[in-house]
């Protein structure tokens, strides 16, 4: 485990929709450069977790703790939390379809996001070599001047995933990046989140154990909105309260 | 250069609108042949100003998303700040003329009385309201063309995109403020002359010795190159990455909010921009029709703008352009009483009556068998085609191919 502090520290949160309980008293935290995966049945807060983290579900109670200086996330918009170095993935993979895949990694590279700036903003040689620096790590080379709603569901996974990167984040949030995916496709997704978790913080949310295995990292197990078990994969797949709620069924 | 690469229509447009522009001089009655009438000028030169602010309306709506039913109050409202100086300068020549045989020569207050019962006589009233502080001075008019609609643009967007409200929603209330502008100046005491609106417009001030098909060609020339400086801004603004970021709000807003970009500032800038650009256009076309009146700024105006560029094709400026003058020319045509009615012997279909079902059916049938409308049909021409990817995905087994493929 890394000493250097935390990144990420979310303490006492709760937040309730009509009344059901979707996060109930949560505390998480994570390192700098640390891969963590979160494991939990439907309906046990995971998404809505990764949604207070983000800025877009306000919790009723409860600390977000951000980076050295401890700055408090809540109250802030999306926008500023993404620009203060939080990436997101949705389950469903979203790119924009319309545009290029270029045109996608080119507006997620790290750059000024002021609307003045953005219009008269032309992309210089680092900016074009990053763009071409991820789309070799996501093994999308010679796709760069395709529309991206051509690619397949993983390739898109992946361009997500290239997108995420490119906002040169120091957390990233990952929502079943492997739903929908082959064999093949799902290994080198673990190739690319291991490579990126070597230099930051990488939270993955999934369903597959597999996949989680391959990961090969600390698992935070979720139910019912509070943390159930935290630690390796096979410790927590012995933890009894685990078997009874998600691994027994 | 970039801004061509990116827009492969631009010197299509420009070759077009130079040789459209030049054709229309050497058969105007000025300049030319007189082959075109002057009042068929002002109906083309009022046509450039139309597809100009039907760029503005597809950079709102077909490139943000915004569906905006207030674009056309900005028009009307950029006309009006500019028929006042019109109408101000105008009297106060005709006034200042008809005192000067006057035996004590009259005071500054007693012209501005004179001018003010001129201009408000007809709603009964004489004095200048304040809104008119600035009538008398054509550049304080020039800027407010600018000003008015740009503010109200700012300050009604900075409110209803901070509070998150899109789609339909927004499209209500842009329709409201609409409405409660033109009802406001409806009014006779709302300051502008109420339902009689600005008259007289056609009519610059000290140029009553040059003929109106003079004008009216400058008036063209005018509204040809604001037109072009609109395509080309246009074509600007949506070829780098404040393009790709506008259309990723159009099409999915809440990630370019976690790619870090204020989704309210872009929609903010475009609106209030897109504000300025048809007040502009206004400024231009009010001239030319002769007269602004409150009913041209009720919402169906503003609903018409978006038929034309949904059936030009919304998404690409050259659409707009084409929906626009297409449409209104059409419309002329048709309502004009040029367009010969057909006697089925049991009924005669008579055009100025037909003419609005006959657009609404071309709206549907654009809608539904050419959802990219009339500039839809280039992309036959030069094969430009989205990708057919229907069907749901296969799931892990066969990969990337979608049902429909891997059965091919």
């Amino acid at each position: 485990m890394s000493n250097t502090g935390t990144l990420l520290e979310v303490s006492g949160i709760s937040v309730s929709f009509d009344g059901f309980k979707a996060i109930n008293n949560l505390s998480f935290e994570i390192g700098p450069a640390e891969m963590r995966a979160i494991i939990g049945p439907n309906g046990a807060g995971k998404t809505t977790f990764m949604d207070i983290v983000t800025g877009k579900t306000k919790p009723d109670e409860g600390k977000v703790l951000w980076g050295e200086l401890s700055r408090n996330l809540i109250g802030m918009n999306e926008a500023k939390i993404a620009r203060a170095g939080i990436g997101r993935k949705f389950q469903r993979p979203t790119v924009f379809e319309d545009q290029t895949v270029f045109e996608n990694l080119l507006m997620a590279v790290k750059n000024d996001r002021n609307p003045l700036k953005v219009l008269f903003f032309r992309p210089k040689f680092k900016d074009l070599a990053k763009v071409e620096e991820l789309a070799a790590e996501i093994g999308l080379s010679d796709q760069l001047e395709r529309k991206s709603g051509e690619l397949s569901h993983g390739q898109k996974q992946w361009l997500e995933i290239g997108m995420l990167l490119a906002q040169d984040p120091k957390l990233l949030l990952v929502d079943e990046p492997a739903a929908g995916m082959t064999l093949g496709e799902r290994e080198h997704t673990t190739d690319i989140l291991k490579e990126a978790a070597k230099t930051r913080a990488v939270v993955v949310v999934e369903h597959d154990m597999e996949f989680v295995r391959r990961l090969d990292c600390k698992v935070t197990v979720l139910h019912e909105g509070s943390v159930l078990a935290e630690g390796s994969l096979d410790h927590v797949t012995q933890n009894q309260d685990v078997i009874d709620v998600y691994l027994g069924r | 250069m970039e801004i061509f690469k990116k827009n492969p229509s631009l010197p299509v447009f420009i070759a077009a609108l130079a040789i459209f522009t030049l054709a229309v001089t050497f058969m105007s009655e000025a300049y030319g042949t007189g082959a075109l009438s002057t009042s068929f000028v002002k109906t083309l030169g009022k046509t450039l100003c139309l597809a100009l602010v039907a760029i503005a309306m597809d950079l709102v709506w077909g490139y943000t998303g915004i569906l905006s039913l207030g674009h056309f109050a900005f028009f009307g409202l950029g006309g009006y700040m500019i028929g006042m100086w019109l109408m101000y300068a105008r009297t106060e020549i005709i006034v200042i003329e008809s005192m000067a045989n006057a035996p004590i020569p009259p005071t500054p207050s007693e012209i501005s009385d004179a001018i003010g019962t001129q201009i408000f006589g007809v709603v009964g009233s004489s004095d200048f309201p304040l809104i008119w502080t600035f009538a008398h001075s054509f550049w304080a008019q020039i800027a407010l063309v600018v000003l008015v609609p740009g503010i109200l643009a700012l300050v009604f967007g900075w409110l209803a995109f901070r509070s998150r409200v899109t789609g339909v929603y927004l499209s209500i209330l842009t329709q409201a403020m609409t409405l409660a502008l033109s009802l406001y100046l409806f009014q006779n005491d709302s300051g502008l002359r109420g339902n009689n609106g600005l008259s007289g417009l056609q009519n610059l001030p000290g140029a009553d010795a040059i003929s109106q098909d003079n004008i009216s060609i400058w008036f063209f020339w005018a509204s040809a190159f604001a037109l072009l400086l609109t395509y080309l801004i246009a074509a600007f603004i949506v070829s780098g990455k404040f393009g790709s970021v506008i259309r990723g709000i159009r099409d999915d807003e809440a990630r370019v909010r976690f790619l870090g970009y204020s989704v309210e500032g872009f929609k903010l800038f475009v609106f209030t921009l897109t504000a300025v650009i048809a007040a502009i256009g206004g400024a231009l076309y009010y001239p030319q029709a002769g007269i602004i009146n409150p009913a041209e700024i009720a919402p169906i105006a503003s609903i018409y703008l978006a038929v034309w560029v949904a059936i030009g094709g919304r998404g690409r400026i050259y659409g707009a352009v084409i929906g626009a003058g297409f449409v209104s020319l059409v419309s002329t045509y048709f309502t004009g009483g040029q367009a010969p009615d057909i006697n089925l012997g049991f009924y005669t279909i008579k055009w100025v009556d037909w003419w609005l079902v006959l657009l609404g059916l071309s709206f549907v049938l654009v809608t539904l068998f050419a959802p990219k409308g009339i500039g839809g049909l280039f992309d036959l021409i030069t094969h430009r085609m989205s990708p057919t990817r229907h069907g749901l995905p296969l799931g892990p087994d066969k990969g990337s191919l979608r049902e429909e493929e891997a059965e091919k």
